[in-house]
């Protein structure tokens, strides 16, 4: 039972983490985070690396989409954007890789901003729409410029750290956990802000918040730009992690699969782009993993696209139908039977 | 004055596959005026279409006629099963949300296909004539040609059907106000189940004729990325913005494809979209939607 939490003063009431067994918990969790890299084998590392690649680009569509209520279908193009900065700058520049990051976010992002200013003219569907349109575009130009190596795509050499060159699952953890930690923060702080809440109450009715005094466009760019932002920095850990980037790395269905992701774990919910890119993530190793168990004759691999295919689809509709609040919402009653037991909910 | 004669010819394909772009952007506005649900499986549900036929023509080795009008029922029995089950839940949540669902379902109808015919292309039975067609001395695909007959009749019967049917005009009381069509005694979910189901099978008959022209394979939703394009353009709730961008789409993806090689189709589709949208952000016909406060 959650007992003496009455907050005695402003500060109290607007902290991060507002309860000291919050606080404990992250505290478990971040211990966790670091000692889990020495009890993992290699390939749930592989694993955890993703999760935290796409979360860190799920927190960023859910800037946009779930913060703001502009429904983006390109963060993948934009993941493509920052991958494409980082190899061109590694292979040609041999720039220090946290410079690389950076500048793949900010590349990132005025793609955004020139994405983002039909956001004025046209909405929801439409401007989905257009996103789409963005990251056709954005592909062609990657899979037809001599800069970009063409269809063949371009390698990127391991980022280096103090010397040593980090090329492993278990180095590289290291690069991409505490990078993801420091973006969710960020988008975490965001919304204790006045532009964060200035995107709530555009999301909530635009037209209510421009008479309110917010100017639309600009805040609607912002979001945009922000949101690529994230898509850039977790687009350059993508190139650094998987150490090559072709044209075709980053398809629609991936940014489909952000948007997923942002469903099924809650629109506009910090908690929620993680557990979704994390539970989307999984989903399909499980699927794998159930698969190759079950006493199937034959081929087995040859279902395991489709069914996972299925399953991508099936998530996303049951979601919306019996949950569309995600996984935040559960985690929420969870710990709401805990705060009022033995009382019952 | 060849090259005359090969700019007809590649207009004529043009207009060929604009006239099945329009068929399943009509296919596309059906739902959205009756129910306001944007469709993005759109493609895919001519996928199955397409699919079934095949299952029937080429699996059961059943008469052509009877697979056509087989899949056509099927699809339509589809399209009433999707409606009931995962769009009628979602009535009166946000437009962004129902969207989502469709994208869902697009993805289970691949996951689908992939399961039980594998993602191979395949090839439909040929089922129409072969000769080559010569308008004057255009060479046109005799599949392009019937298709594009096909498309035109079809989309010749909806048109009538939706002026002079008492469910046609049920529908467009519906659109253009549901609640005001609610107290006239119209039935709204049944007209909502109606326009699913015709949007289906309109969409299984556009599968086929595509699937005769080009192949089928579980890849064949990208033909949905056009047929968006072209309503968007069109305007979401116009047939007549439908038929006419989906010629234009046409015309233009076959220029592109023609003249700056098959990848640009796309390219070129997607900046036509984007340029209409900058200057007309309801599309070419659609109607301008008011807000107040």
């Amino acid at each position: 039972m959650r007992i003496a939490t009455a907050k005695q003063n402003y500060m109290a009431d607007e902290a991060l983490f507002d309860t000291a067994t919050q606080r404990a918990w992250m505290l478990v969790f971040g211990l966790a985070l670091l000692l889990y890299p020495f009890l993992a084998n290699d390939y749930w590392l592989y694993l955890a690396c993703l999760v935290a690649i796409h979360a860190a680009s799920a927190t960023g569509l859910n800037i946009l989409t779930g913060y703001t209520g502009l429904v983006s279908l390109g963060q993948a193009a934009f993941m493509g954007l920052g991958a494409y900065t980082v190899a061109v700058l590694e292979q040609r520049y041999g720039t220090p890789f946290l410079l690389n990051l950076i500048v793949a976010g900010v590349v990132a992002m005025l793609g955004g901003l020139v994405v983002g200013i039909p956001s004025l003219r046209v909405k929801g569907l439409y401007l989905a729409i257009v996103t789409i349109a963005a990251s056709f575009i954005v592909h062609f130009i990657f899979g037809n410029l001599a800069f970009t190596g063409g269809s063949g795509g371009m390698t990127v050499p391991p980022p280096v750290l103090f010397g040593v060159a980090l090329d492993t699952s278990f180095k590289i953890y290291w690069l991409i956990v505490p990078v993801t930690i420091l973006m969710v923060l960020g988008a975490a702080n965001l919304f204790r802000t006045r532009v964060g809440r200035a995107f709530i109450a555009i999301r909530d009715r635009d037209i209510s918040a421009e008479v309110l005094g917010i100017p639309l466009l600009r805040y609607k760019l912002l979001s945009f730009g922000l949101s690529s932002f994230y898509a850039g920095v977790a687009g350059g850990l993508w190139a650094y992690f998987f150490r090559v980037v072709t044209p075709e790395s980053f398809p629609l269905i991936l940014s489909i699969f952000f948007l997923a992701a942002i469903i099924v774990g809650g629109m506009g919910s910090i908690l929620g782009a993680i557990l979704g890119a994390a539970f989307m993530t999984m989903v399909p190793e499980v699927l794998r993993l159930v698969i190759g168990l079950l006493p199937i004759e034959g081929d087995t691999l040859r279902y395991v696209s489709p069914v996972r295919t299925i399953v991508f689809g099936l998530l996303i509709v049951v979601f919306l139908i019996f949950e569309p609040q995600g996984l935040a919402e559960i985690w929420r009653r969870v710990r709401r039977f805990f705060h009022l037991w033995p009382f019952r909910t | 004055m060849t090259d005359w004669l090969f700019l007809f010819e590649v207009t004529l394909a043009g207009i060929g596959s604009g006239g099945l772009y329009a068929l399943a952007g009509l296919a596309f506005v059906i739902v959205y005026k009756a129910t306001r649900v944007v469709n993005l499986a759109i493609g895919e549900m001519l996928m199955m279409g397409a699919y079934i036929f095949f299952a029937f023509a080429s699996g059961l080795q059943w008469p052509i006629w009877l697979a056509v009008v087989l899949a056509i029922v099927c699809s339509g029995i589809m399209g009433g099963v999707i409606e009931r089950l995962a769009i009628r839940p979602m009535l009166g949540e946000s437009p962004i949300s129902v969207f989502m669902v469709t994208v869902g379902l697009g993805s289970i109808l691949v996951g689908l296909v992939e399961l039980i015919w594998t993602a191979d292309q395949r090839r439909l039975p040929e089922f129409m004539p072969t000769e080559p067609i010569f308008l004057g001395e255009a060479f046109i695909s005799s599949k392009v040609f019937y298709g594009f007959w096909v498309a035109v009749a079809l989309v010749a019967i909806v048109v009538a059907v939706f002026r002079y049917w008492r469910g046609g005009v049920a529908l467009r009381a519906t659109a253009s106000d549901q609640g005001a069509a609610y107290s006239m005694g119209i039935n709204v979910p049944r007209v909502f189940s109606l326009a699913w189901v015709a949007s289906a099978a309109l969409a299984a008959v556009a599968g086929i004729v595509v699937g005769a022209i080009g192949g089928l394979s579980s890849s064949m939703g990208v033909f949905g990325l056009s047929v968006l394009v072209v309503v968007i353009v069109g305007g979401l709730d116009s047939v007549v913005g439908a038929l006419l961008a989906g010629l234009l789409i046409g015309v233009l993806e076959a220029w592109a494809g023609a003249y700056l090689g098959g990848e640009y189709k796309l390219l070129v589709t997607f900046i036509v979209l984007v340029v209409v949208l900058m200057l007309r952000p309801y599309g070419l016909f659609g109607t301008r939607e008011i807000e107040r406060l």
